[in-house]
């Protein structure tokens, strides 16, 4: 979990464990496993209809290749927008999309940069079930979050920026 | 075939199907293009025929270039380069992926449309394989040299101008080969020297140009 005041290095931070930036300094020791990411920018093709955007994730991520969609947009709660362009979606429902992204990488250690922002309660739980489940199946995840925790019974290390000069 | 090159090309592919001024603009701008010099220049039948092979190559790479600002600016845009650079692929691989799926919903028209463009121009009709030849040659460079603008210009707002100021230099040899080659041609002669350093200019460009795209667009996204 990693908190701070807008503007800390949150953002730089996890973007940097994900490879897309280079650290000035320091050294990155990251496990042998795949990045699963999701930022700000959610990487959904407003043209393409919410199942298409995560069949091209499916097929394009190893482990999600043989994934029934549907079971997962039902899990998301957006089975029912499966078929409309996701620029038809509110900004809450583009979230949930791409946090639907996550079911095909279990294996990978999660990178979610604010995953709460956006959502309605029950997509706030939501996002809660997916971190319990993966920290029963092993894996592990970096939270950037700057107004809500993960959940109290996850196993948590919190991680505050107080100043760009944390990261740096 | 890999599956995830497949993947992205279907999906780009798909795309471009949909948002129908993508790839139909740079069509309308050639034959726009195009049809304006016989306008201008009078409807000499010999004039035309002599410029007809560096009219349609000048519209054909105008077109091309045009179209090559969007290459990589919306998955820039929205996030989806990002995704596509976590993956376990190589980058270039994906890149060449999303350069066919440009070449083939711009340059593949461009070919289909040109022998239309050469009646028009009175280009003589033995030239017309030999233009073919060099646009079947000469747009698959047009997408990979642009490429490779587009990479490094995609996170500039107003990229587009200092594309064409970037890519232009580097795609005056495969206009020169080819203008040279057709114009040859129409007059009776043979373009089997022009056309064969087209190839090998293609070759080098289909070798490097999606290292350097994939290089470029980490330079942009950092």
């Amino acid at each position: 979990m990693v908190t701070g005041a807008n503007g800390c290095g949150k953002t730089t931070l996890i973007r940097i464990i994900a490879g897309l930036l280079d650290a000035s300094s320091g050294a990155l020791h990251l496990p042998e496993t795949a990045i699963a990411y999701v930022g700000h920018y959610l990487g959904l093709k407003d043209t393409m209809t919410v199942r298409e955007n995560l069949q091209f994730y499916a097929r394009f991520t190893s482990g999600g290749r043989d994934r029934d969609i549907d079971a997962d947009l039902e899990r998301m709660q957006i089975r029912a927008h499966a078929d409309q362009p996701a620029r038809s979606l509110s900004a809450g429902q583009r979230k949930r999309c791409a946090l639907a992204r996550l079911l095909f990488q279990p294996d990978a250690l999660w990178l979610l940069d604010e995953p709460y922002a956006n959502l309605d309660a029950e997509g706030l739980s939501l996002v809660d079930g997916l971190l319990r489940e993966h920290q029963q199946q092993g894996g592990m995840a970096v939270v950037v979050s700057h107004n809500r925790m993960v959940p109290d019974d996850l196993e948590t290390k919190t991680l505050r920026v107080e100043a760009w000069s944390d990261v740096l | 075939m890999n599956n995830t090159f497949i993947a992205l090309l279907r999906r780009d592919f798909l795309m471009v199907l949909r948002n129908k001024s993508e790839w139909l603009q740079p069509l309308f701008f050639l034959v726009v293009v195009v049809s304006l010099f016989p306008l201008g220049l009078g409807p000499g039948p010999t004039l035309l025929s002599r410029i007809a092979p560096g009219v349609v190559w000048i519209a054909a790479l105008l077109a091309s270039v045009l179209s090559l600002d969007h290459l990589f600016r919306s998955d820039y845009e929205d996030g989806s380069l990002e995704q596509l650079m976590l993956g376990n692929q190589s980058l270039s691989l994906l890149v060449l992926a999303k350069l066919l799926a440009h070449w083939l919903t711009t340059g593949l028209p461009i070919i289909a449309l040109s022998p239309l463009l050469a009646v028009w121009l009175n280009l003589p009709m033995e030239a017309f394989p030999t233009l073919v030849k060099s646009l079947v040659l000469g747009t698959p460079v047009l997408t990979l040299v642009g490429g490779i603008g587009a990479a490094l210009t995609v996170g500039l707002r107003g990229g587009g101008q200092l594309l064409a100021l970037l890519v232009f230099p580097l795609l005056v040899p495969v206009l020169i080969f080819a203008t040279m080659g057709v114009s040859a041609v129409a007059g009776g002669m043979e373009a089997t020297a022009q056309l064969g350093l087209m190839f090998a200019y293609l070759i080098m460009a289909l070798t490097l140009a999606p290292f350097a795209c994939a290089a470029a667009l980490r330079i942009s996204i950092s």
